[in-house]
């Protein structure tokens, strides 16, 4: 039986802050209740990935993040043709774009909790920043997913008021 | 042939054209191009840009912790590390590949069959068939895998359930889609039980037929643009790979076997344990990445092409009737004892992706890979290496260990790095041959990028963030000033 609600963690464990993802799963694995939640975790976003959306109420996709001024960034997705592609790996939006291609039905409304990040050599730890940023971004995660799934859009919302204010 | 584009005599007086990052490669790579006044190319090369110090990442480990850490090399390949990796510490654990017990030896074998399948398709149908079914000077809006599953939907659904059905071999075998145990040293760390066995066995008859008729579209898109698919980016050089004792098509463990471009053996099952007798790697001051090369041929004519086109072109035969009946017709299309043709990787390619399918089946309905007999134990060695034949090439580890089972000493050669010297000339190839003397637009500097994509290079750096993927083409004048910019960000956008 398909749970609910995927989170999706993508990021390479030996690359420095590409960890995020996946350790932020981790962290869920220990500390979250799984009943109505699947973790998949996977070095990067492949094509495949959409058949890994079907009969979900929601999705949360978590990766690293190079840009923005906030710890944390939790944001709605909507569905899009970009040129990720061009890559092996995609991005989210154009995951939920092959997902409605190749079934032709609505993508599950997707998020995306994007953790700020610096460092990325092979064989490096976190980074300090990094390690802090994960840690607010767990207990946000933990926060939203005790929230029944219709909430977690209102959730959203909220966040991105708060951090305006910030 | 076209060598002498490597460097130019007077590259102070000629115009610059950069092509950073190349897309739908893995990793980060970049072609650049001088030009004279009259746009005559005077020099192009392929750069790779990241130093990736391997080596320095694996030493000072315990042995046992290698086939999980190198996973984490690459992440389009991680099985194929993982598997060179677990027969590298086999002879450390004194067991080598004839010891190993037969449940294991045909776990990893299906475990590989499901790493090159899934590879294999997601090479083609997501980074290739679009610039094979629009066109490699088509809109760049056609020119992905969105555009083809809009014209061609169920080409471009089997590409991705071709996919998933390779993942899922990998996760069914190693437990995990990602940074699984499957391989362990002198053997497995479990079998399948018989749901999964099961579970793989519901699809397997669809996926054979699919990778079947992917066979049948990549030799229509070929034989429909010839001579044109023959020429384009083509090169003679010599090839090397792994074949079975009797000279069959091999994936997993062999001899190494080379030949040079009119198909005469250099070598033949030579044993990889002693690879560095037989290559040597080159260093050029304007790469990262290395140039390998025979040494009993020399620098200048030694460099080799490894990966499908090597191998379909290596081996006597094929041992599963629908890839050898595809291998047969394959070499018939070509008037010489060895195909050339670059793009002709994409045909080898999918031949290789029935090949697996194939083997797939064979195992499911094998009972061994049910088998609790999967580990083998022997006398500790100090040394061992692991050579496989991973989707893009021939694959090498090799380590030393001390009395403390900590790894001293780390050398890989990976697939890519032998293609680097071919890639190279491909993109030369071009350069003189499509592009020179013509004022140069983004369709037509993807030309470069379709010979680079042919070889399924892994420029590897399995990094990724939110904003790290840009490219940008830049047009610089003679005296080095830029005339034309335009930059892809990591959302897609374009800035002009």
């Amino acid at each position: 039986m398909t749970k609910p609600i995927l989170v999706f963690g993508y990021g390479n464990l030996s690359r420095g802050d590409d960890a995020v993802g996946p350790l932020l799963l981790a962290h869920l694995e220990q500390h979250a209740d799984l009943s109505r939640v699947e973790l998949l975790t996977d070095f990067q976003l492949q094509i495949e990935h959409a058949l890994d959306l079907q009969n979900r109420e929601l999705v949360i996709f978590v990766d690293a993040a190079v840009s923005g001024d906030s710890p944390f960034g939790f944001s709605r997705l909507a569905p899009r043709r970009d040129n990720s592609y061009t890559s092996h790996a995609m991005s989210p939006v154009a995951l939920l774009q092959v997902f409605e291609n190749i079934t032709g039905e609505m993508a599950p409304p997707g998020f995306l909790l994007s953790i700020k990040t610096t460092s990325f050599e092979l064989g490096d730890g976190l980074s300090a920043s990094a390690e802090d940023h994960l840690r607010q971004a767990c207990r946000f995660a933990e926060r939203i997913l005790a929230l029944p799934a219709r909430k977690i859009l209102a959730a959203a919302e909220e966040y991105r008021e708060t951090a305006s204010h910030c | 042939m076209y060598e002498h584009l490597e460097t130019a005599p007077n590259p102070a007086k000629l115009k610059r054209v950069v092509v950073d990052p190349v897309s739908r490669v893995e990793g980060h790579g970049k072609v650049t191009l001088l030009l004279d006044e009259n746009n005559k190319v005077q020099q192009a090369r392929l750069h790779i840009v990241e130093f990736r110090g391997f080596e320095k990442f694996i030493q000072g480990r315990p042995y046992w912790e290698l086939p999980v850490l190198v996973q984490r090399l690459c992440g389009i390949c991680p099985v194929s590390h993982h598997l060179a990796a677990a027969k590298a510490i086999d002879q450390l654990v004194g067991i080598d590949p004839a010891d190993l017990p037969p449940a294991a030896d045909k776990l990893r074998r299906l475990l590989h069959f499901g790493q090159v399948l899934q590879s294999h398709a997601l090479h083609f149908f997501h980074l290739s068939s679009p610039d094979l079914l629009f066109g490699f000077e088509s809109d760049i809006g056609k020119r992905n895998i969105i555009a083809v599953l809009g014209d061609y939907p169920d080409i471009g659904l089997q590409g991705v359930k071709l996919r998933k059905y390779g993942q899922e071999v990998i996760r069914m075998v190693s437990g995990k889609r990602v940074h699984g145990t499957g391989a362990i040293a002198g053997g497995m760390n479990k079998a399948l039980s018989k749901e999964e066995r099961d579970y793989l066995l519901e699809d397997i008859d669809r996926i054979v037929a699919w990778a079947d008729a992917s066979v049948d579209l990549i030799k229509k898109v070929h034989t429909a643009n010839l001579p044109y698919y023959d020429d384009f980016a083509t090169i003679r050089s010599n090839y090397l790979g792994l074949v079975k004792p009797n000279g069959a098509l091999e994936l997993y463990h062999g001899g190494i076997r080379a030949k040079n471009d009119n198909g005469e053996t250099i070598v033949d099952h030579f044993d990889y344990c002693n690879y560095t007798d037989l290559i040597h790697e080159e260093v050029r001051s304007w790469s990262y990445m290395k140039f390998p090369y025979l040494t009993s041929i020399g620098k200048a004519d030694g460099w080799y092409r490894v990966g499908p086109l090597a191998r379909v072109n290596n081996c006597d035969f094929i041992d599963t009737p629908l890839a050898e009946a595809a291998r047969v017709d394959f070499k018939q299309h070509s008037p010489e004892a060895m195909v050339h043709s670059t793009l002709a990787f994409h045909w080898a390619r999918l031949i290789e992706l029935l090949h697996c399918a194939e083997s797939i089946k064979i195992l499911l309905h094998d009972p061994d890979v049910m088998s609790s007999d999967l580990v083998a134990k022997g006398e500790k060695r100090y040394e061992g290496i692991g050579v496989i034949e991973a989707p893009r090439g021939t694959l090498f580890h090799h380590y030393q260990v001390d009395e403390n089972d900590i790894v001293t000493k780390a050398n890989l050669i990976v697939s890519t790095t032998s293609n680097n010297m071919g890639m190279n000339e491909s993109v030369r190839q071009v350069a003189a041959e499509y592009l020179s003397g013509r004022e140069l637009t983004e369709p037509l500097l993807n030309n470069l990028e379709v010979a680079i994509r042919a070889y399924d290079p892994c420029l590897s750096c399995a990094t990724h963030a939110v904003g790290k993927m840009p490219l940008q083409l830049e047009l610089l004048d003679a005296q080095g000033d830029m005339i034309d910019r335009l930059v892809r960000h990591g959302d897609g956008s374009f800035e002009h």
